[in-house]
């Protein structure tokens, strides 16, 4: 890898924090031992404090109380957990039907179609242009057997943010517990569950410059979950499995080290790059909605030229991106989430995303527009397409 | 840098051969991947005494592989007669580019088609075609074995993955040995239909996978 590797793809992962890792470090070598074995020696009832103190700062972090907050490997078994959990305790209760976005993450929407293979149905909510969900719409989708509605807070390749306070009270008014991925937001943009009202949050470390391997899931008291993961009887037991303490507390470090003025300042960067983009590139078009944004993401479909042609060029260059064409994806289909807001194969094929974090520049944000600059005209170049709009 | 393909395919993807459009050129065809999205234009020039190819140009809306194999294909079809041009196969290309990833066949074939399209363009105009055969069993199947299987970057039927074969009254159907839940069922599917859907005397298309 290059050495000075600009990398703009921290939707995907990112840099964990020097300070994270120090914070890790002794309950990785000094109090290594588990949180269950607190009544059999001290080593165990330091692990315990340990664990109890990460908990109580995360779930502080989102407005809710310690015993609401389980720990878990990440973002993709949290949403597992909260989608499962919920079918298994209502479905033959209260009936088999569940709502989510057309343009959620995989871990939800493969969650839900999972579901479907053992009876369950599942409504793909369309969204609209932007990516935003319709309140009517959702309204109007759930029925007497709806058990779930899962909406994420932010989406994770366009940066939409929904209004899941709106989305919340719709939700409760047709008494339907209501999960939202919030794997994109988490720290970044305020989620307060004591004053929204939804059910289940999904959160994770990898985003915010922690560790990969371990995540969160809020659990408002009194929702109905069974638990599936089997084993002792860890995190209140709703999910079993050795504690990964130097995980909770790096996790915590990491939400702690992310602060509004930094936030502000990727804010800031993000805008510079799609201001330039848009305008020094010819046929652009930003994916996601202008203003109901994360501040850490930027989405620009270039035309008449595809992705993975684009990441490659800017790789050489020492840049890191990701895209949403087909030839990217181990499935060979373009993005789903730019299907979902009505973009055509034209526009996955070309579309490319920016996601920031704590180690990048506004310099940075200059250096890769102007290296796109040139290799979209020089892929153009080579075109098909796009040659009579020159 | 680290990268996903070989060094000589890079060195095509960076700096491809014989990209471009000839001004009126003997023949040319677009060739375009549903399941991929990607698109080849190419462009050729035909002595037409000696039936060969005095130059051969591309154009690429595509991948890295598309790109490579584009570069490629012009530089082995130039020189060659229209017979022997034709004959140009996938896995020569990807052999002269030091091997492909069998995913990326999808992106790469279609410069191997378009160079043959192009040359079926230029006979097409030259009445060098025969007549239109009607579509039948086996018809489907040379047709089905272009199709690739993402997985192995084998024809569908060398990968053993058509379960059944019907062509009656211009309908054909055809059943995929594979779940309908499959990864890559979507892009299989849509890229029979780009196969089949064009047989001059077929009106529909069905394809059914096997759950």
């Amino acid at each position: 890898m290059a050495d000075k590797t600009v990398y703009l793809d921290n939707a995907a992962a990112t840099r964990m924090d020097e300070r994270v890792l120090e914070a890790m470090r002794p309950y990785l070598f000094d109090t290594y031992a588990v949180a269950t074995s607190e009544f059999g020696y001290s080593l165990g009832i330091e692990a315990r404090e340990a664990l109890d103190e990460a908990r109580e700062t995360l779930a502080k972090a989102l407005g809710a109380s310690s015993e609401e907050f389980i720990f878990t490997s990440g973002s993709t078994e949290s949403s597992n957990m909260a989608i499962k959990g919920v079918a298994l305790a209502l479905g033959e209760k209260k009936g088999k039907h569940l709502i989510v976005s057309a343009i959620e993450d995989f871990p939800v929407l493969h969650s839900a179609q999972a579901l479907e293979k053992q009876g369950f149905q599942v409504t793909l909510l369309e969204v609209d242009g932007d990516g935003l969900v319709n309140l009517d719409r959702l309204r109007d989708a759930i029925t007497d057997n709806t058990i779930l509605v899962s909406i994420q807070h932010a989406n994770q390749e366009i940066g939409t943010i929904q209004d899941i306070e709106a989305i919340g009270k719709v939700c409760r008014e047709k008494g339907v517990v209501f999960h939202t991925d919030a794997t994109h937001t988490f720290t970044r943009v305020g989620l307060d569950v004591s004053k929204v009202p939804v059910d289940l949050v999904t959160v994770a470390a990898h985003t915010i410059h922690g560790p990969k391997g371990i995540g969160g899931l809020y659990l408002r008291k009194g929702t109905p979950l069974t638990k599936w993961m089997d084993g002792g009887f860890q995190e209140f037991n709703l999910r079993a499995g050795l504690e990964n303490i130097p995980g909770a507390v790096g996790f915590t470090r990491a939400a702690k080290l992310i602060t509004p003025e930094e936030t502000e300042r990727l804010q800031a960067i993000r805008d510079h790059i799609i201001k330039r983009a848009l305008t020094e590139i010819p046929h652009s078009t930003l994916n996601g909605h202008r203003s109901h944004r994360l501040p850490q993401n930027a989405n620009v479909t270039f035309h008449f030229v595809e992705g993975e042609s684009i990441t490659l060029h800017l790789d050489m260059r020492g840049f890191a991106v990701s895209t949403g064409s087909a030839c990217f994806s181990r499935s060979l289909e373009g993005s789903h989430v730019i299907y979902g807001i009505g973009g055509d194969h034209e526009r996955a094929h070309g579309s490319i995303r920016f996601s920031l974090g704590r180690y990048n520049t506004m310099e940075e944000a200059d250096a890769v527009v102007d290296a796109l600059a040139e290799i979209v005209s020089e892929l153009r170049s080579i075109s098909p397409l796009g040659k009579e709009n020159d | 840098m680290r990268a996903p393909y070989n060094e000589t395919v890079m060195e095509h993807f960076r700096h491809p051969h014989n990209v471009g459009k000839i001004e009126n050129p003997d023949g040319k065809a677009t060739e375009g991947s549903p399941a991929c999205g990607d698109m080849v234009s190419v462009y050729i020039s035909v002595d037409d005494a000696t039936k060969t190819l005095s130059d051969v140009k591309f154009e690429s809306y595509g991948c890295a592989s598309n790109i490579a194999t584009g570069s490629i294909i012009t530089e082995l079809a130039k020189g060659k007669t229209l017979d022997e041009a034709k004959k140009i196969t996938w896995k020569q290309a990807s052999d002269a580019l030091g091997g492909l990833p069998p995913i990326k066949a999808h992106c790469s074939v279609l410069a191997v088609e378009g160079l043959r399209a192009a040359i079926q363009n230029y006979e097409e105009k030259h009445g060098l075609i025969k007549d239109k055969k009607p579509t039948t069993l086996e018809v489907v199947r040379q047709r089905l074995r272009k199709v690739m299987d993402p997985l192995t970057g084998m024809g569908l039927v060398r990968a053993k993955l058509v379960q059944e074969i019907d062509v009656n009254d211009g309908v054909v159907k055809v059943v995929v040995d594979l779940p309908s839940g499959h990864q890559f069922a979507s892009a299989i599917k849509q890229e029979i239909h780009e196969k089949l859907d064009t047989l001059w005397d077929i009106k529909e298309v069905v394809i059914d996978f096997i759950e």
